[in-house]
């Protein structure tokens, strides 16, 4: 929860157009806090945290999906051999996919990247733990 | 104060200024002159003398790319504009009935909406010091009308407040201010403030706080018929033999502070969400239409760039028509790019690697808007609430009511949700069908009875779902904003970026004009040089 608060304040600090839409963490210094809506994801497993939030990108496949840009998959995606490369994406975002992990704990972080590396035909050896996330903050 | 100067004379004064000492000059200039501090935007450009057969390629045909298409135009440029949607208007959009909404992925909705009804999915209120949007929109004829901000008569809820029962803005802002005021009272009035409050500034403070909270004679925050011309009443004053009103019962604080009302009354409080706001009449993609109307001929529509480069002589850009496959490459001595940074980026681009980090180093945020078409405008006739919003902490994060038609015996479209951070990924990741079902839940708990029953049918838009953009608006932090927008907005050889993301108003339609006055005003300044 700290964390949370604490990575908000720092989006927060962005600018007068963050009011533009309300709840998104950066408008929690202006413009509101959880008033606008779920900010904060809650308790959640590694599969509901799938499914709440990376499928609204990802697609709820993990296929991925293509239209002017793309969202790579994460099924079948060599990439997710090592866990902590899935594991920093999630943590500090990459190019266009906003640093998630700000709205997760670490053990969070870690599960749902568990999960991911273990389901849709994936079978990554080894498992990320919390302190590995945490490190990485 | 220079209040002596015609108005002819002041504006010669501030052109000199200006050409002497460039816009951030004029604009502090205008500052002290008293009539500029709320905008950057002095008037349209008045770029001219572009060399003759001079070229620009503008891609996106958004607010950015087309006002510089008709800008550059004007200037004199030779000026062709690449679009990958099959309309222009990028994230000015408007949705109505007959209209599809297909996302990657492939889910697609067929809009139902009545004719005359419309969601705007994207932008939908224009903050009155937005002048640079509001000057072309009258001078493209865009007819704006109200957009109703602040309701006092819809409502706040939260699960955890007031036993989940929706409770009226004013009701709980009134109750809000009063409590703080009792307690401000009390503490000065013991002499807790003695040591930093002057007694003349005391004397003031409380007057004040009596006025201001609505407290009695005893500097008290109770029910009575004083705070009820604020709240509402039990019974409301009427004409005739029982005209008497008769008080409405405060809220306790901890009832109050549950509520968290104060995050509704400071978002009310902020410079772009005060009123008076507009929106244009019939839908806000009216806005983008009036752009196009200038323009339509330089644009070439359902054309996805794949890939942009650069050398000594000038730009090109390869496409593909997303339609018949074909492909092309377009080529001009400038680019003005307006593409979203999150296609950008993955875009094979020639510039410096410092800008292709600054393109990096935005995220997007991933909104969705839900239209919900109802039966009736129940919220008017039943509850009174015509125009505003009802904010909960659900998903959904809000329900806005329509801003037009009122009183019109026919169906209205309601915003079912404006969702973000949390809530946006969550209603994102749904099926249509459930993100429809998901809205009537949670939207419910302000109309029980008629929600459900009133509904005829809902189209969603997840911006993170939009093919063409894939988010819906660049997020800047202090470090991002330090360390990259600098090489972001800068020239680089022959191209530069506009659109909302290059601007320090992001997520504003004024941003995108702003930036794209701002690109081509250097742009123009680079081809004379040249
Ligand atoms: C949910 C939401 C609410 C908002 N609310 C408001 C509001 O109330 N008021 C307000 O003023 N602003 C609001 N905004 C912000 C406003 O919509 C934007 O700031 C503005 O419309 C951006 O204009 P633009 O020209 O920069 O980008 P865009 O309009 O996105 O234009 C970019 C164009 O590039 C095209 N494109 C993408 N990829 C390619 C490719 N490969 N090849 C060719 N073309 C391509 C796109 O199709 C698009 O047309 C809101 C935005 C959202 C998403
Ligand atoms: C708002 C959209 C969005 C959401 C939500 C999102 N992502 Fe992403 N993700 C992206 C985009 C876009 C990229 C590609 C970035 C690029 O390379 O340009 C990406 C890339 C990745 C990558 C790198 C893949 C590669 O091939 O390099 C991983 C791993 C990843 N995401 C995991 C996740 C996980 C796990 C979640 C949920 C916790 C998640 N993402 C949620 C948009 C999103």
């Amino acid at each position: 929860m700290k964390k949370l608060i604490l990575s908000m304040a720092l989006i927060g600090a962005s600018s007068v157009a963050e009011a533009q839409a309300p709840a998104r963490p950066a408008a929690a210094a202006s413009a509101g806090d959880a008033a606008f809506g779920a900010r904060m994801l809650g308790e959640a497993s590694g599969e509901q945290i799938f499914t709440r939030v990376c499928a609204a990108c990802h697609m709820q496949d993990a296929k991925g999906a293509e239209g002017a840009g793309r969202y790579p998959p994460l099924a079948g995606n060599q990439k997710l051999a090592i866990g902590a490369y899935p594991a920093m994406v999630v943590v500090k975002g990459l190019n266009g996919m906003p640093p998630i992990g700000t709205m997760l704990t670490d053990q969070q972080v870690a599960d749902v990247v568990n999960y991911v590396r273990s389901h849709f035909g994936n079978k990554f050896k080894g498992a990320v733990k919390a302190e590995d996330v945490k490190a990485m903050r | 104060m220079i209040s002596d100067l015609s108005p002819q004379t002041r504006r010669d004064l501030l052109t000199m200024i200006g050409r002497a000492g460039g816009g951030l000059a004029m604009y502090q200039a205008m500052t002290a002159l008293g009539h500029a501090a709320e905008t950057q935007f002095s008037g349209p450009p008045a770029l001219s003398g572009a060399r003759a057969g001079a070229s620009v390629l503008v891609l996106g045909a958004g607010l950015a790319g087309m006002l510089a298409a008709y800008e550059l135009t004007k200037a004199g440029y030779k000026v062709q504009v690449l679009e990958y949607q099959d309309r222009p208007g990028g994230r000015n959009y408007s949705v109505r009935g007959g209209d599809k909404i297909v996302e990657v992925g492939g889910a697609t909705q067929n809009v139902a909406y009545q004719p005359g009804n419309y969601l705007n999915p994207g932008p939908w209120r224009i903050p009155h010091h937005h002048r640079t949007l509001l000057h072309y929109c009258k001078a493209f004829g865009v007819e704006l009308e109200p957009f109703i901000q602040l309701n006092h008569n819809a409502m706040v809820h939260r699960k955890d407040a007031f036993g989940g029962k929706p409770q009226r803005y004013k009701e709980l802002a009134v109750d809000f201010t009063g409590h703080v005021s009792e307690l401000l009272g009390k503490s000065l009035n013991a002499g807790a403030l003695d040591s930093t409050v002057s007694k003349e500034d005391k004397e003031k403070l409380i007057a004040a706080l009596r006025e201001w909270g609505a407290l009695d004679g005893d500097l008290k925050f109770t029910s009575n018929l004083n705070v009820s011309s604020r709240r509402g009443y039990d019974r409301a004053p009427g004409g005739g033999v029982n005209g008497a009103p008769t008080p409405s019962k405060i809220n306790g604080l901890s009832d109050v502070l549950s509520s968290h009302v104060w995050t509704q009354m400071s978002f009310y409080f902020n410079y772009v969400m005060q009123t008076t706001m507009f929106q244009p009449k019939g839908g806000m993609d009216m806005i983008g239409k009036g752009f196009y109307k200038q323009i339509a001929k330089l644009v070439r529509l359902n054309t996805k760039v794949t890939s942009i480069k650069q050398d000594d002589k000038g730009v090109a850009a390869t496409w593909t028509d997303t339609v018949t496959g074909k492909t092309g490459v377009a080529t001009a001595d400038y680019m003005v790019c307006t593409l979203p940074a999150t296609i950008l980026a993955q875009l094979d681009i020639q510039v410096s690697d410092a800008k292709k980090a600054a393109i990096k180093a935005i995220p997007y945020s991933g909104q969705v808007k839900i239209g919900l078409e109802m039966k009736s405008r129940f919220w008017e006739e039943k509850y009174s609430i015509y125009g505003g919003h009802s904010f909960t902490d659900q998903a959904i994060g809000l329900i806005s009511y329509p801003n037009y038609d009122f009183f019109k015996d026919k169906p209205a479209v309601l915003l079912g949700a404006f969702a973000n951070g949390a809530g946006g990924y969550m209603l994102a990741g749904m099926t249509p069908e459930k993100r429809i079902e998901a809205a009537l839940a949670q939207g419910s708990v302000f109309h029980p009875e008629e929600y459900r029953r009133e509904f005829m049918n809902g189209a969603s838009v997840a911006w993170s779902r939009m093919p063409w953009i894939l988010g819906c608006c660049g997020m800047w932090t202090e470090e991002s904003r330090a360390t990259h927008y600098q090489n972001l907005v800068s020239m680089d050889g022959r191209i530069v970026l506009a659109g909302e993301h290059a601007s320090y108003y992001g997520c504003w339609m004024e941003g995108a004009l702003l930036s794209s006055l701002d690109a081509i005003t250097r742009l123009h300044q680079r081809a004379l040089a040249a």
